[in-house]
Formats: structure tokens, C-alpha cells, sequence
């Protein structure tokens, strides 16, 4: 096994990864980085547990490898906080909504919305359901999760994120 | 939360009055896992942790030639390889209850690791235990194990067979119920009108996001300590029968669970953590594959249902003849109880003088099924509804007409001889979709059609009454005035934990950010029992209530003393202690009540409901300590070219006594009623001659936000429930209606009955083309 050495940005937070080359970022970010709130579901990139932001894009963290990933930013459900440290906007429409209940997916969920709701586009329910679907829940029938995300977007309106995004 | 009107005059528990409880608070433990830093059972990591897996049979039914370690035992950095013969008691006993000789199993016994023979697909064979989980997969490959391919039975009638090849010593029939509940045979020879069908129902995985996972670690004093993601802390008892230690060495915590609905009821890592740290003395961590999960850990029974249903011409029922086969797979789990639920609510939430039911689990070569959501009373209402919904059109009354014509209530007898003893609002929740539902859509494009239906249910809540249930809780003041509570509840993601916060921060007056709850702990929190049967909110509900009451008093009385104010006048608020003068602030309070030698907490435990145990002809006064009704409406459309059925507005409502937290009800009804629409429509564990063809979550489909609509949760506040204020238990009942209220929907849209599941597009275009006539005229239920 061939160690590969890259750098990548966690939350904020630059770090040297020093790891085998066939490490997923999934166990990286778990075993050595020690962001626990990325979870495995699946290992087969159908449940979005382990979904992650790479460059504020929305990925399943168990399909891709940590040595691919070098000089790139990666921000988890936990770097969704608001800068003074509490929750964030979706973070607080979650917990509005009861949209956690085990809270196994939460965090890929948040990923999830956290990509489009960045985007500022006006969606229906339909087309947020449609943007979620590739997170699994067993708990909510997605249905406090739609509500919850469908709250941050009428807040945002059809115009361009916020000042300092939409966390 | 809505009250329906009629019936007004039934006890509410003073509702106006709750300050905390009726309240839509965001969860204690929600904060957090939104945050991210909440640590579930795979999340721990400690010093010098070894990692362990199960090498699992490729084979249903084979006997074990050759089990060799050597070559997995000679890879670096393996430390450990555990076969049967390693286990200091490879044998569990399960009670097989209600069964007499003639049945015969009376106890079932299965293996920890399999040493002669294996009987399904994924059974445990042997534990590797390594120092890293890349050495792990390697090793994984190196034990050889060398089958003999037996021939298996993967068909319950078949297993029947004399000929049937035994998947068991004793006989393929683990278990047989029965109800003679009046002359089902005669009425139904009287009856005016008589239906009759067959119905099936599949293989379910519970697909919990969260895979089975733990960590065990050495403690002092020689404890064994396992925290793992289970419903049962109380399993340290079989952990310890295993083991051949004292129970008091084996300790069980329950971290925040990453969801349940049965499948973490019965052991799943816990034995083989155990025998890891027995064996090596070093911390072990285990964390199964979804692939694992999906392949071999119990499912829900498939059951063939046979109905006949009679009526009279008015639509009053009087008869049901009811046959009920399940495959119970390869070995005994909860089987024989699983069978006893569907018995028990076959006949459906309804009146019925005379009541047939045989129910048979059936051993085969499948993978074992046990508890999931529903436990049992979940598929028969597939069967029972599209009885009912039949019996309406031949008789033209409308669905919800009949219903309401044959609705439980109060007073009346269950076929197996329960009375109900609390009002239980059947016919306000099938009012209740209705005028929620509002007019029926049309179809959105010309080769669909749209079609209406609706399902009712009953479910127990709260444990067999002949296990005597008991749920302890412990609650005390702190000097600040803040609580903690201690319950050995196991919190699985519905806001258990939380909840029993908000009824102590009720009695207490505190707010309830003030109420810090410890639970699922079997050594250091009360045990409270298991968090399955829909029996926590109800018994430990019921046990932090009673703690708190307690606490209330013995405070109140012993500020009354020290500060000369009436006892009468005083009560617990957000002032401390109100009443009789200028209020006391609490921490003041508290010092008066320490000034007097009174102790500032309570230990107390709450009884279920008692009575005997039942045998295999059920007959009984009691058997559950009461039931959560509900009725669910669907509106479809089927797409006739495709088969496919899409949801397009879902309904449903549960009588739920009262809500304790609104938002953690509405979360049960909505989780629940999506589960169900996953049944209904596309979730199947496949096997083929006994190999699992579906372990992943590429084959095994559980429903995306995308394939749901919008699901409306109406929960009707009879306040007429056991639980503490009134309340019922709601975390199983949503599952039952969802498959049978498409089914009838779908019947509505397109004239053709469903009547296997799930409800693929294949189905539903062999059905169409399979429909020889166009059907009687289909009446509809209508809005108000």
C-alpha cells in the first residue's frame, strides 16, 4: 500500500493527509481527521450519510478516495454553524422543524440542502424533494426535512444568498 | 393538534392547564445532532481498540465439513479467530410461548457461531478479531470453510410437508395460534353476503440508516461493558448466559440509537463484542456492512392471509374465517409472538361476533424474521382492509361507511376476548381524513387514473400482559434546582429520552432545558424495559411520572413544615414554590427541604397492567393493556401504460390520547406512514432458492423524498390513553393502514384488487391485463 500525501481544507482548517492511497475520504475524515458527523450508511454512495461538500459541491464522501481530493476544501454538517458558532440558518430550520429525529442522516442532509440553498434558487417542494432524494431518512418521511428547507428558501426568495452565505 | 367534535364530554386531563406537555418543543438531543457532536454506538474510539468481524455462510442450508483458521490466524495483525467451539455457551434458548408438546417447540435453540450446519444465507460462522479493519477484510477471506450442500425448504406450505426437508430436529412448525371466537363456520354459512380473498405480503428490512455497530472495553472490577446501537439494554442477561459470567459483570449502554423499528430488539453485535473482549481483554469495536445488515439480520415475516369475511345485508359484520401462514425463516427469534399479534388484530378494529383465526409461523431456510414496526398486526390489516373495502362495493355503501358501522368502541370485545376499556376514537379518525381530504384530484394525463382509498387500523400498545412489564425511573433535585432524571430507557430516535424530560419538567414546574435525562444504561440508570412494543412513552412515561409526582409532594410537603404556609396552597411553577405568600425560589425551597433531613429525589416503578400467560388456543380477558386506532386515506394515480402507482396526497390519523410533544407525534406518524408506503410499493428482501439477492441498498429500495408526497399527520388528543396524561403509544401504529389504503385506492383508480406486495408497476400491469371484466359500480367515500 502506497501512502500519497495531500493537503486538504476540513471546515476551514488545512491539513496535511498522509494516507493510503486506497483510503476513502469517508474514513479518513472519520478515523483521522475526527469528523464523526460524516457517517457511514451504505459504503455504496445510495444513501448519502456520508455526504460531504468538496468546493460546495455535494458528494458522497465513501466513493471517493482522500488522495484525489488534494488542495481542495471539504465541509462537513458540522462547518455549517453560523460564525459566531451556533447553528446555522438551515441548522435552525432542522431543529424548527423536528426535521432530526434519530439524526443519522442529518448531517448528509444538511450537506445536501446546503448545495442548493447556496445556489438561491426558488424551488418548489417538489424540486427540493427532487434535490434530496439521493439522502435516504427512515425516521421523518422527509416530511419536517422538506418543511425545513422550504423555510430557508422562502426566506431567501428568489435572490442571491445572504451576505456570509446561507449558514 | 385537533379535537374532533361529538365528543367533548370525554375527560381531556385539564389539557388547558399544561404548561410543558401539549408543546411542539424542539428535542433535548435534536440541537445536537444537528450540531454534529452527537456519539453514536460506531463513534467511539479508545486506546490500543481492536476491530472484529463475522465470516457469514455463502450457503442456506449446508453442513459444516471444515472450519480452518490457520491460514486467517497466521496473517499479521490478526489477533483473534473465534469459532463455535470458542464460545463458553454457543447456545441460546428462546421461549417459544403458548405452545403445547403437539406443536411441539416449547424452546427454540440457536448457535452463536454455527459448528454443524448453517440453515441460512449470512449465518454466523466465526469471529475475526484484528487490529485494523484493512487486516480485518483480508482475514475475513482466509478462513476456509469447506459445505456440504443440504437440500433446504424455501416455502412455508412446503415446509409443511411430510417430506419436507427439517430445518429443525423437531419439526418445521414453530408455533400455531388459534381463536374460536362465537361459530365462525355457521354464521358464515347464514351470512347474506360472503368475501373472500388471498392476499400476500414480503420480506421486509427495517433499514435503519444507522448498520449495527458497537463498541466493549474491559472496565474495572472485571465488567464487560458493551455500547452498542440497541432497543434492549436488558440482553446483558443473555450476553452473561453466553459467557458464563455473572449477569452483574455484563453492563449494556445505549447511546442515541440511529433508528430501530425492530431490528435492533434482538442481539446483533453485543455476543460477539463480548466474546472479543473476553478473549483478548482489549477494547473492540464492531460495525456491521449495510451489505451484512441487509443480508442476514432478522426481517419482517411474508405471510400468506386466506379471509372470508361475512355480512349481513345492512353491512354489519358477522362473520370471520381468517388462515395466516408465515415464514418465520431459519431460526425461532420472536416469531412465535409475532404470529400472536397478527392473531390477536386480525379481524381488524371492528365488532365481529364470530371469529376464526389460525396462524402458523413456519420454519424455512430464509433468512430469520422477527420484530419490525408493527410486529405482526402490521400485514394482516393488508389483508383485513381490502376485506372490508370488497364488502363495501358489493354491498354499495361507501368505505368509510362501513367502517363506521362496524367501528370499535368502548366496551366491546375483541374476538380473542379483550374488552376495550378506554374510548377509542375509530370513527373520529376516519371522519377526520375525510373532511381533511378535501375533493378527489384528476388525473394528469389521459392513460392515468386517480383513485381514493382508506384503511384502518388497531395496534396494541405496551408489552403481552402475562410479562408483567415494570419500568423504573429515578429523579432528583439538584442543590441549583435543576433535575436529573435516570431511566434505562434505550432512546431510538423517536424522542424517548426527550419526552420523559418534558413530563418531569411538567410536574416539576422547572423549564425544561433544566431537565438533564440520563438513559440506556443497564448498571447505572433504572431499568426501564425495552424501547420496542410502542410500550417507552406509556411505561417509562408512566414511571417519570410517578417519580416526579412523588418528588413534587415530598418537597411541597416539607416546604409547607419548614416555612409555616399552607400545604394546600402550594404548588411547583416558574417561580419556585408558588402559593401561600411571596414565591420561594427553588434553590431556597430546596434548602428548606435538605434542612429538614427529607431526601431530594425519588425511585419509582410503574406496573403494567398483570395477567396470565396464554396458551395456544387464545382465549383471554385481557392480553394487551390497551390499543392506538387510526384510519389513513390515499389519493393515487395509476398510470395505466407503465403500472406505475404515484401517491399524490397522503392522510393520516391516530387516536394518540394526547401529544405529549406535538412534533415528536407528528415525526412518528409521518416516519411511519413513509415506512409503510415503502412496503407498499417497492421495498422487497428477494431470495431465490435461499440466497439474498437484495443486500445492498442498490437492490433493497426504501422510499426518497422523491417518491413521497406530502404526508399530512392529523393526531386526535382523545386524552382517553394509559400513558401519562392521557396518552397513547403511536410509534408502531402508523405502519399498518399505508399498504392496504393504496391498495384500495388503487382498486378505486383502476377496478382491479392488489392483492400481493409490493405493489410493483409488474403487478399492477398484470393485473390490469389479467381484469377479464370491468367491476360493479365503485362507490366513493365522500367529503363532508
Amino acid at each position: 500500500m502506497t501512502d500519497a500525501t495531500s493537503r486538504i481544507t476540513v471546515n476551514g482548517r488545512e491539513l496535511e493527509c498522509r494516507a493510503a492511497a486506497h483510503l476513502s475520504l469517508l474514513r479518513w475524515l472519520r478515523d483521522h481527521v475526527g469528523a464523526l458527523e460524516v457517517k457511514y450508511g451504505c459504503g455504496e454512495g445510495v444513501c448519502g450519510a456520508c455526504a460531504v461538500l468538496i468546493d460546495g459541491q455535494a458528494v458522497n464522501s465513501c466513493l471517493v478516495l482522500a488522495a484525489q481530493i488534494d488542495g481542495r476544501a471539504v465541509t462537513t454538517s458540522a462547518g455549517l454553524g453560523s460564525p459566531s458558532g451556533g447553528l446555522g440558518r438551515l441548522q435552525q430550520a432542522f431543529l424548527d422543524r423536528g426535521a432530526a429525529q434519530c439524526g443519522f442522516c442529518t448531517g448528509g442532509m444538511l450537506v445536501t440542502a446546503a448545495e442548493f440553498a447556496g445556489a438561491g434558487e426558488a424551488l418548489d417542494r417538489r424540486s427540493i424533494r427532487d434535490a434530496l432524494h439521493g439522502n435516504l431518512c427512515r425516521c421523518t418521511g422527509y416530511q419536517a426535512i422538506v418543511d425545513a428547507v422550504d423555510d430557508v428558501l422562502r426566506d431567501q426568495g428568489s435572490s442571491s444568498p445572504p451576505a456570509g452565505g446561507w449558514t | 393538534m385537533t379535537t374532533v367534535g361529538g365528543r367533548d364530554e370525554v375527560q381531556r386531563s385539564d389539557a388547558s392547564q399544561l404548561r410543558v406537555v401539549g408543546r411542539p418543543l424542539p428535542r433535548t438531543d435534536a440541537a445536537e445532532k444537528i450540531a454534529g457532536s452527537t456519539r453514536y454506538a460506531a463513534d467511539l474510539a479508545l486506546p490500543a481498540m481492536l476491530h472484529t468481524r463475522l465470516v457469514r455462510s455463502t450457503l442456506p442450508s449446508a453442513r459444516l465439513v471444515r472450519r480452518d483458521t490457520a491460514r486467517a490466524r497466521s496473517l499479521a495483525g490478526v489477533v483473534a479467530v473465534l469459532l463455535g467451539e470458542d464460545v463458553p455457551h454457543n447456545e441460546v434458548w428462546v421461549d417459544v410461548p403458548g405452545q403445547q408438546t403437539e406443536v411441539r417447540a416449547l424452546k427454540a435453540r440457536s448457535q452463536v457461531l454455527a459448528t454443524g450446519r448453517v440453515r441460512y444465507h449470512g449465518q454466523p460462522i466465526a469471529l475475526v478479531v484484528a487490529e485494523s479493519e484493512d487486516v480485518l477484510a483480508e482475514a475475513e477471506a482466509l478462513v476456509d470453510v469447506e459445505y456440504e450442500e443440504l437440500p433446504g425448504v424455501f416455502d412455508p406450505e412446503e415446509a409443511l410437508g411430510e417430506e419436507a426437508p427439517r430445518v429443525h430436529e423437531d419439526g418445521n412448525l414453530l408455533a400455531e395460534w388459534h381463536i374460536d371466537s362465537g361459530d365462525a363456520a355457521t354464521a358464515l354459512e347464514r351470512a347474506p353476503i360472503v368475501i373472500e380473498g388471498q392476499y400476500r405480503t414480503q420480506f421486509v428490512d427495517h433499514a435503519y440508516l444507522e448498520p449495527e455497530a458497537g463498541v466493549a472495553w474491559l472496565d474495572d472490577d472485571g465488567v464487560i461493558t458493551i455500547r452498542a446501537s440497541t432497543q434492549v439494554v436488558e440482553h446483558f442477561r443473555d450476553i452473561a448466559a453466553i459467557l458464563g459470567v455473572p449477569q452483574a459483570r455484563i453492563r449494556v449502554i445505549a447511546p442515541y440509537v440511529g433508528g430501530g423499528f425492530g431490528g435492533k430488539e434482538d442481539m446483533t453485535v453485543e455476543p460477539y463484542l463480548a466474546l472479543a473482549v473476553l478473549r483478548t481483554g482489549r477494547p473492540v469495536r464492531m460495525v456491521w456492512t449495510r451489505q451484512e445488515s441487509l443480508l442476514a439480520r432478522p426481517k419482517r415475516h411474508p405471510m400468506r392471509l386466506r379471509y372470508r369475511t361475512g355480512a349481513e345485508n345492512d353491512g354489519t359484520l358477522v362473520a370471520q374465517d381468517i388462515e395466516i401462514l408465515a415464514d418465520t425463516g431459519a431460526e425461532a427469534y420472536l416469531g412465535a409472538l409475532v404470529l400472536l399479534y397478527s392473531s390477536v388484530t386480525a379481524a381488524g378494529p371492528y365488532r365481529c361476533p364470530n371469529v376464526r383465526v389460525r396462524a402458523r409461523a413456519v420454519y424455512t431456510n430464509h433468512p430469520p424474521c422477527s420484530a419490525m414496526r408493527g410486529f405482526g398486526a402490521m400485514q394482516v390489516v393488508f389483508g383485513c382492509e381490502a376485506q372490508i373495502d370488497e364488502l363495501a362495493r358489493r354491498l354499495q355503501l361507501t368505505p368509510d361507511e362501513i367502517r363506521r358501522r362496524n367501528a370499535i368502541r368502548e366496551g366491546d370485545r375483541l374476538p380473542v376476548g379483550q374488552q376495550i376499556v378506554t374510548p377509542i376514537w375509530l370513527g373520529e379518525t376516519i371522519d377526520q381524513v375525510l373532511r381533511a381530504a378535501g375533493p378527489r384530484p384528476e388525473p394528469s394525463r389521459p392513460h392515468c387514473r386517480v383513485g381514493r382509498g382508506i384503511a384502518s387500523n388497531l395496534q396494541p400498545y405496551g408489552r403481552l400482559v402475562w410479562l408483567q412489564d415494570t419500568a423504573a425511573a429515578w429523579i432528583g433535585f439538584q442543590f441549583d434546582g435543576s433535575v436529573t432524571l435516570r431511566c434505562g430507557v434505550p432512546d431510538i430516535g423517536g424522542g424517548q429520552a426527550a419526552s420523559l424530560g418534558q413530563i418531569a419538567a411538567e410536574v416539576l414546574g422547572v423549564d425544561p432545558a433544566r431537565v438533564t435525562v440520563h438513559f440506556g444504561d443497564s448498571a447505572r440508570t433504572p431499568l426501564a424495559g425495552t424501547s420496542t412494543a410502542t410500550r417507552q412513552l406509556y411505561m417509562s412515561g408512566n414511571a417519570a411520572h410517578l417519580a416526579a409526582t412523588r418528588l413534587r409532594d415530598q418537597t411541597l410537603d416539607a416546604v409547607a413544615e419548614a416555612a409555616g404556609r399552607a400545604r394546600g396552597a402550594l404548588r411547583l411553577g416558574p417561580g419556585g414554590v408558588e402559593g401561600g405568600g411571596e414565591p420561594i425560589a427553588l434553590p431556597r425551597a430546596l434548602e428548606l427541604v435538605r434542612g429538614l433531613g427529607v431526601p431530594l429525589e425519588v425511585l419509582a416503578t410503574f406496573h403494567g397492567p398483570r395477567g396470565r400467560a396464554v396458551a395456544r388456543d387464545l382465549a383471554a380477558e385481557r392480553v394487551f393493556p390497551d390499543f392506538t386506532v387510526g384510519t389513513h386515506l390515499a389519493d393515487v394515480e395509476v398510470d395505466c401504460d407503465t403500472g406505475q402507482i404515484r401517491v399524490v396526497r397522503y392522510l393520516a390519523c391516530h387516536d394518540v390520547g394526547r401529544a405529549i410533544n406535538p412534533q415528536s407525534v407528528s415525526g412518528q406518524i409521518c416516519g411511519g406512514a413513509a415506512m409503510g408506503i415503502g412496503s407498499a410499493l417497492t421495498e422487497e428482501i428477494v431470495l431465490e432458492s435461499g440466497i439474498n439477492l437484495t443486500a445492498g441498498f442498490f437492490q433493497y429500495r426504501i422510499p426518497t423524498a422523491l417518491d413521497l408526497p406530502d404526508i399530512e399527520a392529523i393526531a386526535l388528543e382523545s386524552g382517553a390513553g394509559m400513558g401519562p396524561f392521557g396518552a397513547r403509544g403511536i410509534g408502531e401504529p402508523p405502519i399498518g393502514p399505508p399498504a392496504a389504503t393504496i391498495a384500495n385506492a388503487v382498486r378505486d383508480a383502476i377496478g382491479v384488487r392488489l392483492t400481493e406486495l409490493p405493489m410493483t408497476p409488474e403487478r399492477v400491469l398484470a393485473a390490469i391485463r389479467a381484469q377479464a371484466h370491468t367491476d360493479p359500480p365503485r362507490p366513493a367515500p365522500t367529503g363532508p
